[in-house]
Order: structure tokens, then sequence, then C-alpha cells
């Protein structure tokens, strides 16, 4: 480089003259991977069978279950949020809650529309109300969050259900009611485990309470889920 | 020999650079031989000045308004509360002792919407839920009642609440304003600190409505004795600084349309959602006290 600099000649013209003759051994191994498909699994699962992705979305949700049922100060549920869970939670809970026609018995329960809107329509005003307050943690972390923690409800509901069966006199009431202030404490206690290291100190209280709200009204529609005749 | 001359060049570099990156700065002009150390301290009280006197202009300001209405930021202002303000500002709903006006002593240029539009939604559930276990109470001796969960009150609460706690706030603010504009000596308030107010002094009817399933007649009507003072009176201590300076007739006008509003609000909540059956005990009594209510929305919606 620097002899080239000082002999002030065009760089690299020395190189036109500079070729490969074709006996010069190339040595080595160039091999392509054949079994491309070892790569392509990582990224694509469009190949696998249907039954593995579904069983694999299911794991994911039966493992949230767990973590919800035995709330333990965890990232797990903030990790890998997914809105399946939520989902399952809200359809299965509006339709064992929903009332019937208009001019059915069932009228005053509340309808299939109103429990969805109530569980997703308070679900973002409570995620809203955390971020305002300033909280750290993202919007969909927190729907998944408040979601998943409806299971202790939805057992209740499916217990209260048995209940009822039994009859519908003040012993299941105080059964019913045991059941679910036990389940909807439960629920507030483990959406608080999860949400509580995101929010700033001095204002913990403030976003407690809209979540014990929101499960205090989903626990009182179950509670006051009175059966047809 | 050169030395001093040095000095005083390097100083009116210094300086000059000192200019050219801070325009704005005050500039000293000191002439003596030792300048170059001095004018480094200078320097550095320079720019500690800027910084306190910045850090004070924002401190003193009043509403701080970040950002547009689009961005996230300018919402944020608006819950900028902890935990032990939003419990002081409930306290001085519950207790207001005379002479101290609600809105300088508690909110005192930070107005959040946390608290009212919380209250509004427990005060919601709470009276539709009351109002609920008030019917059951009521009827359970009925053998023919079957208790059915009467869900549509909640929409019907959460309407009128809502429509309560922004739609009169906002007429009382618009006029206020108008006053102000009209009449200069008059101190108005903000929209959000009355919203603020309003949104406060709603909190009283909360425990008023749990304590209402009690089915004891005076009780009843004495728990919304109190209730209507409490509350009135805070919005009556709140908005007579600010309308008693007007003429005599709009100020008692104004204090009688905020505080029969008010009234207004806490009868047709016990009427509609508390309502005593007549002798039949049928279940749809509810027929002549809905004028009562469709009343309250009308009056509200104004």
């Amino acid at each position: 480089m620097a002899e080239v600099e000082e002999s002030s000649k065009p760089l690299f013209a020395g190189l036109s003259d500079i070729s490969i003759s074709e006996d010069i051994p190339v040595e080595g191994d160039i091999s392509v991977p054949v079994g491309s498909q070892s790569a392509d699994n990582d990224f694509s699962t469009l190949d696998e069978p249907v039954k593995d992705t579904i069983l694999r979305d299911l794991k994911a949700v039966g493992q949230k279950f767990v973590h919800v049922m035995y709330p333990k100060k965890s990232s797990a549920l903030l990790r890998d949020w997914d809105l399946w869970g939520p989902l399952l939670l809200c359809v299965t809970l509006a339709l064992m809650l929903q009332g019937g026609s208009v001019d059915s018995e069932e009228d005053g329960r509340p309808q299939f529309a109103e429990v969805f809107v109530i569980i997703w329509f308070g679900s973002v005003i409570i995620t809203l109300n955390t971020k305002l307050l300033g909280g750290t943690i993202s919007f969909f972390q927190s729907l998944c969050v408040l979601g998943y923690c409806i299971l202790p409800l939805t057992v209740a509901m499916i217990v209260c259900r048995i209940v009822l069966v039994g009859g519908s006199g003040l012993v299941s009431f105080v059964v019913r009611l045991i059941v679910v202030t036990a389940s909807f404490s439960w629920s507030t206690f483990a959406s608080t485990a999860f949400l509580a290291d995101s929010q700033p100190p001095n204002r913990k209280a403030l976003v407690v309470y809209p979540v014990f709200l929101f499960y205090f009204v989903i626990g009182w529609m179950i509670l006051t889920f009175s059966p047809s005749h | 020999m050169a030395t001093p001359d040095d000095l005083t060049f390097q100083e009116f570099e210094e300086a000059a650079d000192l200019l050219s990156s801070n325009p704005g700065a005050s500039t000293l002009s000191i002439s003596s031989p030792g300048a170059a150390a001095s004018s480094g301290e200078v320097r550095l009280d320079l720019s500690d000045d800027e910084d306190k006197q910045q850090e004070s202009s924002e401190l003193l300001g009043g509403e701080k308004q970040t950002g547009g209405f689009w961005t996230f930021e300018y919402y944020q202002s608006f819950f900028n509360v902890d935990t032990m303000q939003v419990l002081d500002r409930i306290k001085g709903s519950v207790m207001p002792l005379p002479g101290r006006n609600f809105v300088k002593h508690h909110i005192r240029n930070n107005p959040d919407l946390y608290g009212p539009f919380w209250i509004c939604v427990t005060l919601v559930f709470s009276v539709a839920i009351s109002g609920d276990l008030y019917t059951f109470l009521i009827k359970m001796g009925d053998p023919e009642f079957h208790y059915r969960p009467q869900f549509n009150k909640v929409s019907i609460a959460a309407v009128t609440v809502f429509l309560y706690a922004w739609l009169v706030p906002l007429g009382v603010w618009g006029f206020l304003t108008w006053r102000q504009s009209v009449e200069r000596h008059i101190s108005g308030y903000t929209f959000l600190e009355t919203v603020c107010v309003y949104g406060y002094s709603l909190f009283i009817y909360i425990p008023t409505s749990i304590l209402w399933t009690i089915p004891v007649y005076w009780f009843e009507w004495l728990l919304m004795a109190i209730a209507l003072v409490i509350s009135g009176s805070v919005l009556v201590m709140t908005f007579w600084p600010a309308v008693r300076d007007d003429t005599r007739l709009t100020a008692f006008a104004t204090m009688a349309v905020i505080v029969s509003l008010h009234a207004l609000l806490a009868v047709g909540f016990k009427l509609y959602f508390f309502e005593t059956p007549k002798s039949t005990g049928s279940p749809h009594s509810g027929q002549q006290t809905t004028p009562a209510a469709n009343h309250t929305l009308a009056v509200g919606k104004h």
C-alpha cells in the first residue's frame, strides 16, 4: 500500500496482471446441510401436526392456571403472556351466568354480552388506570394477569351451580357465600402478587382498589345467580 | 510580561465561549490578573443559578400541561396523586369544616381524575348492589316472590351518576366562568377542579347507600338528610367564595340550584333503587317512581 502511494501509481493497478491458474488445488469441504428443517423448526411451525400446536398452547394455558392457583411472586405470567386463557374463562363464565330470552323468568340475569363487556371493558379500564398512575407493566401483560385471575371465580361458579342443584335454601346460600368470598379474595390476592412489582411504591393501594372492585362485582354476579325453574 | 496579557486574552475567549453557548447568560467583566481562576468559579455559579431558576419556575408553574391532548403524558398528569393524597381528599369531603375551601385546602392546584372516576364507579355498584339487597330483604317474607337480580339497574345507575358527575360541573363551571368574564372580581375554578369537587362530594353517598339496606323507614330518611347536609356543605363552602362577590340574587340562585340538584340526585336514588313496595307487594311498583327518575335524568342532562 505504502509503496503504491509513494510511487503514485493508480491503486491496484498491478492486480489486473494477476490470474489464478486453474491447476492450483483448492482443498476443503463445503457441505450445505441438507437437513435444514432443524433450523426451520425453531421459526416455522407450519409443518407440525395440528395436535402439537394445540397441545403446546393448551399446555401454556394450563401452566398459567397452575401459577394462578398457587400464586408466588413469579414473572412467568408476565413474560409469556397470552390471551387464550382469559378468553376461555370469560366465555365459560358468561355462558354460565347468562339469562335466557326477555320474556322468561331469567330476565333479571345479566345477558351474555353484558358479562363479556363487564369483564373485558373492566380489565381495559383497570389496565389504563394502572398505566396512568405510572405503572411499568405493558397493556397486554396486565390484561393477561387480570383475565387469568378470574379462574378462582369460574371455579366458584361451577361449585355454586352444583350446590344449587341440591337446593336453594339458606344453607346453600351460606355455602355459596363462603365459596364466593374465598374465591374473590383469592383472585384479588393472586393478581396483586403478580402486579405488585410494577407499581410505584406509594400508589399501590390506588392500583389494588379497582382490582378489588372488579372481582367483587363479578363475585356478586356469581352469588346472585338464581336457578331457573 | 506576556502573562497578564495572555490572561486577559484567555478570559475574553472563555467569556466569548460562554456567551456563544449560552446567549442569555449575564456577564460580569472582571479585570484582575487572577481572573482565570475566578472566571472558572463564575462559570460554575452561572450554570448553577440557571438550573435553580429553571427548577423553581417548574415548581411554581400551576397547571403543567405536558404535551397535547393526544399524548399519553397529558392524561398522566391528571393521575399524579399518591394514596395518602386521595385519602386526605376523601377525608376532607366527609368532614367539611367551616372555612376550609375544599379546592384551596385539599386540591391545591393538583386536581386529579382518579378520585372522581373511581368514586363514581363505586357509587354505581354500591347503589345497584344495595338496592338489590334491599329489595330482597323487603320481600323475603313474601312466599310468591322469586328473587331475580335486577341487573339492568346497574346500567341506569351508571348513566345517572356519570351524567351528574360530568354535566353538572360543566354547567357550574361554564356559569362561573361567564360571570367571571362579566364581573372581573370573581375568582373562578378550572373545569377539572369543579369535576374534582363534585366527584369527591359524591363519596358520602357510598356508605349511605350501603346503610340504606336497613329497611327502617325513619332511619333511611335520617341518613339521607345527613348525607345531603355533609356533601351539600362541601359544595356550598367551595362555591360560595366564588359567587359571593356577585349580586345577591345570582349568588343565592346559584347556591340554590347546586344544592337542589344534589338533593334531587339523592332523592332519586332513594326512590328508584330503594323503593318501599306498596301493601300489595307487587314487584312492578317501580311504575310510579319512574317519573322521579326521569326528572332526575332530565335535570342532570341540562
